[in-house]
């Protein structure tokens, strides 16, 4: 590269966000906030779902126009209406959901609406030259000419933060960065953006991971309901302080465990195989049992099958090969129905999809598997309406949902009451055995907590739990085995209490038990 | 045999293919976008009628073919407008500007020319030297033909250059792919829509006049007969490429060639058979040519920035 084909955007000494107010349609998303972050530092922008964090940030990058306030860059107000504006102020941003176009190679993404060296013709190679130089200079490995549909998550990522490099963005904001990556990729990452900050470059790092804020960050502001609580040095705050600044109260990090009683094996995989959605081969023998009474933790990168397991055991995607026993008896081939009522509770990933009917009343879906079933029925026709007022308030009770009422469309409740609907819909069914995938995803810390704490009465009172999760955190705490997935295959099964989280985070890379030892 | 393989057969084939290229070709840049301009066939016939009627009336070709151009050019904005702007559901709103412009381009026929009139168009341009080659009649078969043809054929190079090796031809293609990328890489989605729908128009106009000016030299009602339609197949067809929208458009044609000689020389096929060739072989084509990679995966998703 020369100076004259790139020229560098103004270098940001110092970025400040003033009083920024972004209102949607009946909530005040962002209300006053202030934010503002130098170069040479971290800044940590804390929240749960919802706080904030990234509306706030997509102000700044221009996806969205602040509906009060301004942004000061080294003093001077300035105006960003687009991305075009922002880029060209030397911002970049790493999304949360790539920004990449799959078709495309790794450099035609990067000279994507840059302008090519050579006028109107395209200027590939020079852009490839031009990234392995910086793929050098900062240890990111990538092919420039490689599709980047053919990338691992992980690799994806590198290319965006080398074309935030390529462009020269002074201010790089982060949004969840660490969300699809092994812990070793976390660590491979928060080098490369120490040597950023080395570099002169400033950092916004957008999380809601307390371990991983505590690790890279210099300051936190920490966002709750769309309101600034504090900016603090990270030197001196500790997991607890954070946690109770992010939720406003007490809240518990770690959980009591009973011992384990297990009991037999309640849901057993042989051999499992399955196509994925694109046809190729989504799980490849996969071998597995959960007993009564344990947690079966699965861990693993999204994507490395642990949808398509999901989904094979509910009988929501046919197994191609293998069996699946759920209390001793073949449920491979058959309904889901049938499946449901020979004792599996299901908690989908996509709860919004494959778990509820979101323009369906609380009550209609809480009886969505029951509704032409014992006790909701009479004569196999008519609904008891009564009864199944009764069972559903009983429920909100219990399980504690907030909701104006048992007929109240479900779309307006909260993501934790939902999936607290979907847990007590679930569990108020005995189950002898419980999936539950991903259950805290996009949850507050208070319902993750009370989804946690009935997830381990469960485990208690003898029923066989297949905990699926992409948050290590979550499997280390509930688990009693852990079981790792990669490329479809169950690379390893462990104890919980025998294994590391870089252990796991190793096996979650691909390496086998014996390799990791 | 001989008598349907004929050298005059792959020459009309040639010339026939001429409309459906210029109009997949612009369908191309607008469905690489990720824009399904479903109204081709109106803008086609609208172009028709305007560039027919400005021959009609100056004798002058080029005004003809400008004229032709312009209206494509207005049409292509006004399904622009409907579909990116007003974010308007695009299959249906298409069929809306293809009887809007089947009705108009039939209302100004009456109400300003009346009875179907010829003019003298676009004549044959003998390449020098090349027309004269009786090898396997090449002469005939590819040099003889009116300056349209050649453009039309000279565009397929040029689009697939502009689509693979250009700036412009990457954001078209990024935005038809992942438009949300294409925003956060500072490109303005709305733009390039606007552009390369327009360009469709101005394309489809062409395709238009044509017919009516070069290929027929006449204009009637519905002159067209849903060749746009044709075209918009060709582009699933010839997967979103220019040398396939080439190779569909060339089968077309000459199987179309062929039937127009077949019901010439009396062999004993019922016409209606003949007619109804063509399409047949486009719809089984079509269902082997559905899945391809090239397919821009936001075709007819109107963009909304966030989540």
């Amino acid at each position: 590269m020369n100076a004259t084909q790139f020229a560098a955007p103004p270098r940001i000494e110092h970025l400040h966000m003033q009083g920024i107010v972004k209102r949607f349609p009946g909530v005040l998303a962002v209300d006053n906030v202030d934010f503002e972050v130098k170069a040479g530092e971290i800044h940590a922008l804390l929240g749960e779902n919802g706080a904030g964090k990234s509306t706030l940030m997509k102000i700044l990058y221009g996806l969205y126009q602040q509906d009060e306030g301004q942004v000061l860059i080294n003093g001077q107000p300035t105006e960003i209406r687009s991305p075009s504006d922002s880029i060209r102020q030397g911002i970049g941003m790493i999304h949360q959901h790539f920004m990449l176009v799959p078709s495309l190679t790794v450099a035609a993404n990067v000279a994507l609406g840059m302008k090519s060296s050579r006028g109107w013709r395209l200027d590939l190679d020079v852009v490839s030259r031009r990234l392995e130089e910086l793929s050098l200079q900062y240890n990111l490995k990538v092919n420039p000419n490689t599709p980047v549909w053919q990338l691992a998550v992980g690799e994806q990522q590198r290319v965006e933060i080398l074309r935030a490099l390529y462009k020269n963005a002074a201010l790089l904001i982060l949004d969840e960065p660490t969300a699809v990556l092994t812990p070793q990729e976390v660590d491979d990452l928060f080098r490369v953006l120490n040597k950023m900050t080395k570099d002169g470059h400033a950092l916004i790092f957008i999380s809601h991971k307390l371990h991983e804020v505590l690790a890279i960050s210099d300051r936190v502001t920490v966002l709750r309901d769309g309101r600034r609580v504090d900016t603090i040095p990270t030197e001196g705050a500790t997991k607890l302080s954070l946690a109770e600044m992010m939720v406003g109260r007490p809240v518990v990090l770690e959980y009591k465990k009973q011992p384990l009683q297990a009991t037999s094996e309640r849901l057993v995989l042989q051999d499992v195989s399955a196509l994925s959605d694109r046809g190729d081969a989504g799980l490849n023998g996969v071998s597995l049992s959960v007993r009564g009474g344990e947690i079966v933790g699965l861990a693993g990168v999204s994507g490395n099958g642990q949808r398509e397991l999901a989904e094979v055991i509910a009988g929501l995607r046919p197994a191609t090969s293998g069996g699946i026993q759920i209390g001793g008896i073949e449920t491979r081939g058959k309904s889901p129905s049938v499946i449901n009522q020979l004792g599996l509770g299901y908690i989908p990933e996509e709860r919004m999809i494959d778990g509820a009917v979101k323009e369906f009343t609380v009550s209609e879906n809480f009886i969505l598997q029951d509704h032409g079933r014992q006790p909701y029925v009479r004569g196999g026709i008519f609904m008891k309406f009564r009864t199944i007022e009764n069972a559903c308030r009983e429920a909100i009770k219990q399980y504690e949902i907030k909701t104006p009422g048992t007929d109240t469309p479900l779309k307006s409740l909260s993501g934790g009451n939902i999936q607290k609907l979907i847990l007590a819909r679930e569990l108020s069914r005995n189950p002898k055995v419980l999936v539950a995938a991903q259950p805290t995803r996009g949850v507050d810390i208070g319902a993750s907590e009370y989804i946690h704490q009935r997830l381990l009465a469960e485990r208690d009172q003898g029923t066989a739990i297949l905990l699926i999760s992409e948050d290590l955190d979550e499997i280390m705490a509930l688990a009693d085995r852990v079981a790792v997935m990669y490329e479809g295959r169950i690379v390893g099964v462990v104890e919980r209490n025998a294994v590391t989280v870089r252990q796991i985070g190793a096996m979650m890379a691909g390496s086998s038990l014996e390799m990791v030892e | 045999m001989n008598e349907i393989f004929t050298a005059s057969v792959f020459a009309s084939a040639i010339r026939l293919a001429t409309p459906y290229i210029f109009a997949g070709l612009g369908e191309t840049f607008s469905q690489r976008s990720g824009v399904l301009n479903l109204g081709v066939d109106g803008i086609m016939l609208m172009g028709a009628f305007t560039g027919f009627y400005a021959v009609y009336i100056t004798e002058n070709l080029l005004i003809g073919v400008l004229v032709a151009m312009l209206t494509g050019l207005v049409m292509g904005l006004a399904v622009a407008f409907i579909s990116v702007t007003l974010k308007a559901e695009q299959g249906i709103s298409g069929i809306g500007v293809y009887l809007f412009g089947l009705g108009l381009s039939e209302l100004l026929f009456q109400k300003l020319i009346g009875t179907p009139k010829s003019v003298d168009g676009f004549t044959a341009i003998y390449i020098p030297g090349l027309s004269d080659i009786q090898f396997l009649g090449i002469g005939e078969i590819f040099f003889k033909h009116n300056l349209l043809v050649y453009v039309a054929f000279a565009l397929v190079p040029v689009s697939a250059y502009v689509l693979n090796r250009t700036p412009l031809g990457l954001m078209i293609r990024a935005v038809g792919q992942n438009p949300q990328a294409a925003d956060a890489m500072g490109i303005n989605v709305a733009r390039v829509r606007y552009f390369t729908v327009t360009l469709g128009g101005v394309m489809s106009g062409l395709a238009g006049a044509s017919l009516s000016i070069a290929l027929l030299k006449v204009f009637q009602q519905n002159l067209t007969s849903g060749m746009g339609f044709i075209a918009v197949a060709l582009v699933y067809f010839g997967g979103w490429r220019p040398f396939g929208i080439l190779a569909g458009a060339m089968l077309f044609s000459f199987v179309n060639a062929l039937q127009l000689q077949i019901s010439g020389i009396g062999v004993d096929i019922p016409a209606e058979f003949a007619v109804m060739a063509p399409y047949v072989i486009t719809i089984i084509t079509l269902i082997f040519a559905s899945k391809r990679t090239e397919k821009p995966t936001a075709l007819t998703k109107p963009f909304e920035r966030g989540e």
